[in-house]
């Protein structure tokens, strides 16, 4: 479903992506783990191009990703993307923020992207809030509504750039039991967390970057129990003390 | 006091002219400062060039210079229009510079985070400035906007140097005719102070309204 090679990627001087392989099959869940400034929020975000890279191709379900324009958007509109700071439209209700992409993209009428809409909310266990204005809502109420404003576009692929990571310690959970949900219903899903209960629960396959490379790839159980490089084994030290 | 009050029909003309042109240019203002503004963050980079150079040229020179030289210069190269026409067209185009500044603060204002999750589900640039970061960055720039739409209610009373008989020109012609410029003057003032307050209080009306909860 995703296929990249060779992404290299530099903000100014600093060498962010260096050479990056990734296959992600279909109805596959890749979780990417890794410290921070490892490169994998860039990663995801040269997924769907919101990041440019400076080298190598991104492939979407065998399409190349366009550099821009309607074709880049058309192809943005099969890739669903959950944001750390959730990123929902702040002067629209939370039922607006499900229904305008549907609408305005897919030309789909209104009355019927309300009806989607409805149900993706209550699937995602916010029904009630429907005519709530985003900053009435919880950090976790409002990362589910995220979700089914991404899930509205039936995507093939839902990126998650950690979708936890802003969230208060007691709604965490609420919205990975969404995304466990949503990977057991076979959705294609690349996900950068730093929950590891998460990855080893979900995770079809564990990719583990430092320093802009993907220094490990396996099996959760594989990854998190025995891990091969010593640089993994020195970072799952440090998270899986607490 | 009777000077003002003789001359009631003459005022009035003249203030229907100012509303006139406050309404048509400010109106041709927001047009000119939306397509601005949309060329300048859009990511074409001849577009955002030539916004930026509209922008620099027109604030950086006086609306005075650029009335003169419309009403003188344009029918040298065949242009011809009525003068109001003509002062309403310029004041449009300065005063759009105006409000494209005043409304890319606002779209500056947006967190970025906004136009990535429009552009993440499939609306192209276009969609996402009008659906998503506009009208939220209209709302934090209510009261800038007002403030142009007041600056340019006075900056209309230029065209009198020109020759369109407005407030500020039908005051001076009665006040040729009655020598008591302490009235007829006052008078004129208090007629746009009374236009700048409606508009003070439709911004101030109107940015309660349009509040978003953040």
């Amino acid at each position: 479903m995703i296929r990249v090679r060779g992404l290299n990627k530099w903000f100014g001087d600093h060498h962010v992506l260096h050479d990056v392989d990734l296959d992600v099959a279909r109805g596959e869940v890749v979780v990417v783990i890794g410290p921070s400034g490892s490169g994998k929020s860039t990663l995801c975000r040269c997924l769907n191009r919101l990041e440019a890279a400076d080298s190598g191709e991104v492939l979407v379900d065998g399409v190349p990703v366009p550099a821009e324009g309607r074709a880049l958007a058309r192809l943005r509109a099969d890739v669903g993307m959950v944001f750390q700071n959730f990123n929902l439209f702040q002067h629209k209700t939370v039922l607006e923020n499900v229904m305008l992409a549907p609408m305005k993209v897919r030309g789909v009428s209104r009355a019927e992207a309300e009806r989607t809409a409805h149900e993706l909310l209550a699937r995602v266990g916010i029904a009630e809030q429907a005519g709530k204005q985003p900053a009435r809502l919880s950090g976790g109420q409002q990362q589910r509504a995220a979700i089914a404003r991404a899930l509205a576009m039936r995507p093939k692929v839902m990126l998650f750039d950690e979708p936890t990571s802003a969230l208060d310690p007691e709604m965490v959970g609420e919205v990975l039991d969404v995304m466990t949900g949503l990977a057991a219903d076979g959705m294609t899903m690349v996900v950068v967390t730093h929950e590891m209960g998460f990855a080893r629960r979900a995770a079809d396959r564990v990719v583990f970057m430092d320093g802009g490379r993907i220094v490990e790839t396996g099996e959760p159980n594989a990854f998190f129990d025995s891990p091969r490089t010593d640089r993994a084994r020195d970072f799952l030290a440090k998270v899986l003390t607490h | 006091m009777s000077a003002l009050l003789d001359h009631l029909p003459e005022f009035w003309q003249g203030l229907v002219v100012t509303l006139q042109m406050t309404a048509a240019s400010f109106a041709g203002a927001a047009v000119v400062g939306l397509v601005i503004v949309a060329m300048r963050v859009g990511p074409v980079p001849v577009l955002r060039a030539v916004a930026t150079v509209y922008v620099e040229t027109l604030q950086n020179l006086p609306l005075l210079v650029l009335l003169v030289l419309a009403v003188f210069g344009l029918p040298e190269i065949g242009l011809k229009a009525g003068l109001t026409t003509t002062a309403i067209v310029v004041i449009a185009l300065y005063e759009g510079a105006y409000i494209a500044e005043a409304l890319r603060s606002g779209v500056n204002a947006i967190s970025a985070g906004q136009g990535e999750a429009a552009r993440a589900l499939g609306l192209t640039f276009g969609q996402s400035l009008r659906h998503v970061v506009l009208p939220q960055a209209l709302r934090t720039v209510v009261q800038p906007i007002g403030n142009i739409f007041i600056a340019l209610t006075m900056n209309t009373s230029l065209a009198a140097a020109v020759g369109v008989v407005e407030l500020t020109a039908a005051a001076n012609r009665v006040n040729l005719l009655e020598a008591q410029p302490i009235p007829i003057f006052v008078g004129a003032g208090l007629a746009y102070a009374a236009i700048a307050a409606c508009a003070g209080f439709v911004t101030g009306r109107l940015e309660r309204r349009l509040a978003v909860a953040r």
